[in-house]
């Protein structure tokens, strides 16, 4: 119900700029900054957190000895810096992914268990991993963006990431490149950062996870890279697969230096 | 030092300037290439087939957003022009009330389609086109007057539908898909779209 209050919200405040687009981004900007305050993405934070801290799985512990890259129960500033090499999975994780691990770790949930409604869709299949990733990402608002290229399978991931952002397939030729590769463009309304550049992917890579209003949801990082796929006509892609890692460090890397600022709100 | 623990000492100087060395561009490829087959699921409609690049998606790919040489650009659009299919009938206009249907509709081929729902071109997602709808984007270049400025011609008629057809026939790595050759939009469709376009009563002419 909240989120339909919002949605109509959004949609009072969006209508009357109709007439023109120039005042349509205008209104549309207005609207962001009228909602900063007060953002829904509060309460998957705060749902995160209180999972975060509660004994949970098999083993009836708490994640808050999970190693997010900073140290075991270091969240503070740990999103701005991941992806990341991990010794123990001898690995580069993303944060949805370094999650998953932990809670098969410590938790002793099995793998599928805790891949249960990565995305979650209205109040019958809510995601904790949304929530979590909601709450962590809180706790790097304001920090400088600072992912690490320094073990080889961190490099090797980045330029894997490049490559993947070069990919043209499926039936419509797309590749990430296509819309997100040039200066200034636009797809339909909505404005496309140009994420090769640092300023591009800054703007972009920041402010996830958002607050979706036109879904009522959270929706994490993973997320946007699965959805602009599925626009890509491609197939799905895989939650924590090597190709979603590998795409998100090349992007969070190419965002090095912003203050990340999320979780944020968008349309 | 006997020899074999000269090599050894050798082998083990190279793994060690290996780990500060760059891995080469090749083998940066072959591992996005494995890496691409591993991370996808087959999902409605889309399946991994997919993911398999003709030799086009993959030239175009390998340019990542460069210019191609101009001899390797020459040779994707002779490729390509040579799979345009033109209308047996000799038509290419078709109706543009449809096709300005087909530049608005966005949905079609993503997996989560209804794989028996409509397809479109989806137009204004990259180009302004009627003056009426304002919710264009700006990847491809204003068609407004598209018809007005060039003609309505038999030859501007064959090049326009060819185009649709295939853009790649005239623009190697185009952002444009290839509606026609990647049976997207069927023979009346480019038709209908051609129309929209061309006809001197299309809103994008006035």
């Amino acid at each position: 119900m909240f989120a339909r209050a919002v949605f109509a919200l959004a949609a009072a405040a969006i209508a009357p700029a109709a007439s023109a687009q120039g005042s349509t981004a205008d209104e549309i900007a207005k609207y962001r900054a009228a909602l900063r305050e007060g953002n829904p993405a509060e309460l998957w934070q705060a749902r995160g957190e209180a999972l975060w801290r509660e004994k949970r799985g098999p083993k009836h512990v708490t994640l808050e000895g999970c190693d997010l890259g900073l140290g075991p129960g270091i969240v503070k500033g740990a999103y701005a810096q991941l992806p990341r090499y991990f010794a123990d999975a001898d690995r580069v994780m993303d944060l949805e992914t370094r999650l998953v691990w932990c809670m098969v770790k410590l938790q002793g949930y099995t793998e599928s268990d805790a891949k249960r409604n990565v995305f979650g869709s209205g109040n019958d299949k809510k995601s904790d991993l949304e929530a979590l990733t909601a709450y962590i990402t809180s706790e790097s608002r304001g920090v400088p963006m600072k992912v690490p290229l320094s073990h080889a399978k961190e490099m090797e991931a980045y330029r894997v990431g490049e490559k993947l952002f070069f990919f043209r397939g499926g039936t419509h030729d797309f590749a990430c490149a296509t819309c997100h590769g040039e200066e200034g463009k636009r797809i339909r309304l909505q404005d496309l950062p140009n994420l090769m550049t640092a300023e591009g992917a800054q703007k972009a890579y920041t402010t996830w996870p958002a607050y979706r209003v036109s879904q009522g949801e959270l929706r994490t990082f993973e997320w946007r890279l699965y959805d602009c796929f599925r626009q890509q006509r491609f197939p799905e892609l895989a939650f924590g697969s090597e190709a979603a890692i590998a795409l998100t460090m090349y992007l969070a890397r190419n965002a090095n230096g912003a203050p990340y600022d999320g979780p944020a709100i968008k349309r | 030092m006997i020899p074999s623990a000269r090599v050894a000492l050798f082998v083990l100087g190279a793994i060690a300037a290996g780990c500060a060395t760059p891995v080469d561009e090749g083998e940066i490829a072959a591992k996005a290439t494995a890496v691409i087959k591993a991370s996808f699921k087959p999902a409605g409609q889309a399946g991994l087939d997919r993911l398999e690049q003709d030799e086009t998606q993959r030239a175009c790919s390998a340019a990542a957003g460069k210019a191609l040489p101009r001899d390797i650009a020459t040779k994707i659009e002779q490729a390509n022009l040579a799979t345009i299919r033109y209308p047996a009938d000799g038509k290419f206009l078709g109706d543009w009330k449809n096709g300005e249907k087909i530049a608005q509709e966005g949905r079609g081929m993503q997996f989560s389609d209804n794989p028996s729902g409509p397809v479109g071109a989806n137009c204004y997602a990259c180009h302004q086109l009627s003056p009426a709808e304002l919710s264009f984007g700006t990847i491809g270049p204003s068609l407004y007057q598209y018809g007005k400025l060039r003609g309505n011609g038999i030859e501007v008629q064959r090049y326009t539908f060819g185009k649709i057809y295939n853009s790649e026939a005239f623009t190697a790595c185009s952002n444009m898909p290839r509606f026609g050759h990647k049976a997207i939009l069927s023979e009346q469709q480019i038709k209908d779209v051609t129309a929209l376009l061309l006809d001197p009563a299309s809103p994008v002419n006035q």
